[in-house]
């Protein structure tokens, strides 16, 4: 492998520690938050040791030093993702991001295009995490537009089949995720875009488990709304960021100090995006540290990071499948896949296996991974997830394979 | 190996491959739908009384060991107490989860039950256990509710 893993984990210090009397931490739970490097958790110290102020606001060195630091974290963002500086704006998580597009929409003035009506559609899909499903179903609630969705076929991927008929005339907006947090598919975006733009429909992604894994290029994408979580890209976590190129075109959705061009009594008028967007004193520490981690992962290589996912995910999957009764639930082959890999073994509830294996130091996620209506779909209550990242390496594969072996055992 | 073992007792296994009451009679005074949101662990859970005394209960569900094994337990155990009873027992059985593995349980009182007293020291999991429980509490409210109306309004 083309990767240093070895190096990169003394980078991070959590795997100097041990877990469960003294057990090494195979830590297999990376969809749900990344580990961080040392420069990530030194970058956000140091801000508040040494550059602590409130951007955009005093006239003191501190508050230039913290407006460069945060407005350097905006850039180096930017650039990460192919974009300009002012199409990103700062939240609290992707979560954030994705209910501020969904009441930014909410806020449009009727006739934009924006605008929803009882007329009007939004389309998501089955495999959406919640995050990225019940804020359209508020705005559908809200303004009496009609949810509809992509559904999703046995073998984990969208049915795109009838795509002319999902995304129609009266389709404002497609809501999906580039790569699934439960099966691993990875959407293809072609066809939706070029389908969705055809209707004069806007395409928001939800990126969380796509930027941290792969290279990105927004333009590449065509999409127009992008989001993705820092806390899941080794970055700290209470930092998201939304990504537009059609960010001037929507209101506010949180109003306050920082976002405003004129106030009176009576009424006030919004700054320019991204500030429109940005209301109230930023998450400046969590900023600048998401900066560092984009600097870690660039200078390690997106490139890279991806060919050793997509290795290590090709080894988990020959290797768990050959264990008996281990059913994987999703693609098996690495063809538009990530590095997410849920799985069911026999009769074992997933919580049972989850808590076996944390008694060996593997770390997983058990449950339906806060996507509810796919597990239900699938016909599984829950499922065990196994999702990788750069600091993850063949050997963990094993221990987690010689893991539920013995807790197949364990529960017959 | 020991903390898991003093979480996944033989008992505990024994109730979750055998299960006790489980399937969902015809009949039933009450039924309530009780849902673990963390997890999706599901159950439905019907209760019958005669003269305040537990006459059935019946049960149906997905989910892990522990939280079929304590609805199993309880849907044994609550069986022919009367509705007091019971709800005293409940309340000792949540004090025993909370309790961080600082209690054994008492015999007595909560038989099998004590068997789950390894949970409480997996915070995680305590849910998983009271599942059950959450549904007896809420049907017995339910059942007092229908049973014995609210005369205080004819003073």
């Amino acid at each position: 492998m083309s990767l240093d893993v070895a190096t990169i984990r003394k980078d991070f210090p959590i795997f100097d520690r041990t877990v469960r009397d003294g057990k090494k931490l195979i830590y297999l739970d990376s969809g749900a938050t990344s580990q961080k490097p040392n420069s990530v958790i030194d970058a956000e110290g140091d801000f508040y040791r040494f550059h602590n102020a409130a951007v955009h606001r005093g006239a003191h060195q501190l508050a230039e030093e913290a407006t460069d630091a945060y407005e350097g974290a905006r850039s180096k963002v930017a650039s990460f993702l192919g974009a300009r500086a002012e199409e990103i704006v700062f939240t609290k998580g992707a979560t954030e991001s994705l209910n501020l597009i969904a009441y930014a929409m909410g806020n449009a003035a009727s006739g934009s295009r924006f605008a929803l009506t009882s007329k009007d559609q939004i389309v998501v899909t089955e495999m959406e995490h919640h995050a990225n499903l019940i804020p359209w179903q508020q705005l559908a609630a809200r303004t009496g537009a009609q949810l509809t969705w992509f559904e999703v076929l046995p073998d984990g991927r969208l049915d795109l089949n009838s795509i002319n008929e999902v995304i129609s005339e009266n389709t404002k907006v497609v809501a999906l995720t580039h790569q699934s947090n439960v099966l691993g598919t990875i959407n293809p975006l072609d066809a939706i875009v070029a389908r969705a733009h055809e209707v004069g429909a806007v395409v928001v992604l939800d990126a969380c488990q796509s930027v941290p894994h792969m290279p990105i290029d927004v333009k590449t994408l065509g999409v127009d709304f992008l989001v993705f979580s820092g806390h899941k890209a080794i970055g700290p976590t209470g930092v998201g960021v939304l990504w537009s190129s059609v960010l001037e075109e929507l209101p506010p959705f949180l109003f306050g100090g920082s976002m405003i061009e004129n106030v009176t009594m009576k009424s006030a008028t919004w700054a320019p995006a991204p500030k429109r967007f940005e209301a109230g004193v930023p998450n400046m520490a969590q900023a600048v540290g998401l900066g560092a981690a984009i600097d870690y992962l660039s200078k390690v290589g997106m490139d890279k990071i991806h060919e050793h996912e997509l290795l290590l995910t090709k080894y988990f999957l020959e290797q768990l499948q050959k264990v008996p009764t281990l059913k994987i639930i999703g693609p098996t082959d690495l063809e538009l896949r990530g590095s997410c890999i849920s799985f069911t073994v026999g009769q074992i509830h997933p919580h049972d296996l989850g808590q076996y294996l944390d008694s060996q130091g593997v770390a997983v996620r058990t449950g339906h991974h806060c996507a509810w209506p796919l597990t239900r779909k699938l016909g599984v209550p829950a499922t065990t997830r196994a999702s990788l990242y750069l600091y993850n390496f063949e050997e963990e594969c094993d221990l987690l394979v010689e893991a539920i072996v013995k807790a197949q055992k364990y529960f017959a | 190996m020991m903390e898991l073992d003093s979480l996944y007792q033989e008992v505990i296994l024994d109730h979750y491959k055998h299960p006790l009451n489980k399937g969902l009679s015809e009949e039933y005074d009450v039924q309530v739908h009780h849902i673990n949101p963390s997890c999706g662990d599901e159950i439905t859970f019907n209760l019958s009384t005669e003269g305040g005394i537990i006459k059935s209960i019946t049960w149906d569900g997905v989910g892990c060991s522990i939280s079929q094994a304590s609805v199993s337990i309880a849907s044994d155990l609550l069986l022919n107490k009367t509705l007091e009873q019971a709800g005293s027992i409940a309340e000792v059985f949540i004090e025993l989860m909370h309790s961080k593995g600082t209690k054994d349980g008492d015999p007595l009182v909560l038989e099998d039950a004590v068997a789950l007293a390894g949970v409480s020291k997996f915070p995680a999991r305590i849910k998983c256990a009271l599942l059950g429980w959450m549904a007896f509490k809420d049907a017995a409210v339910r059942i007092k509710q229908l049973k014995e109306p609210d005369t205080r309004g004819s003073n």
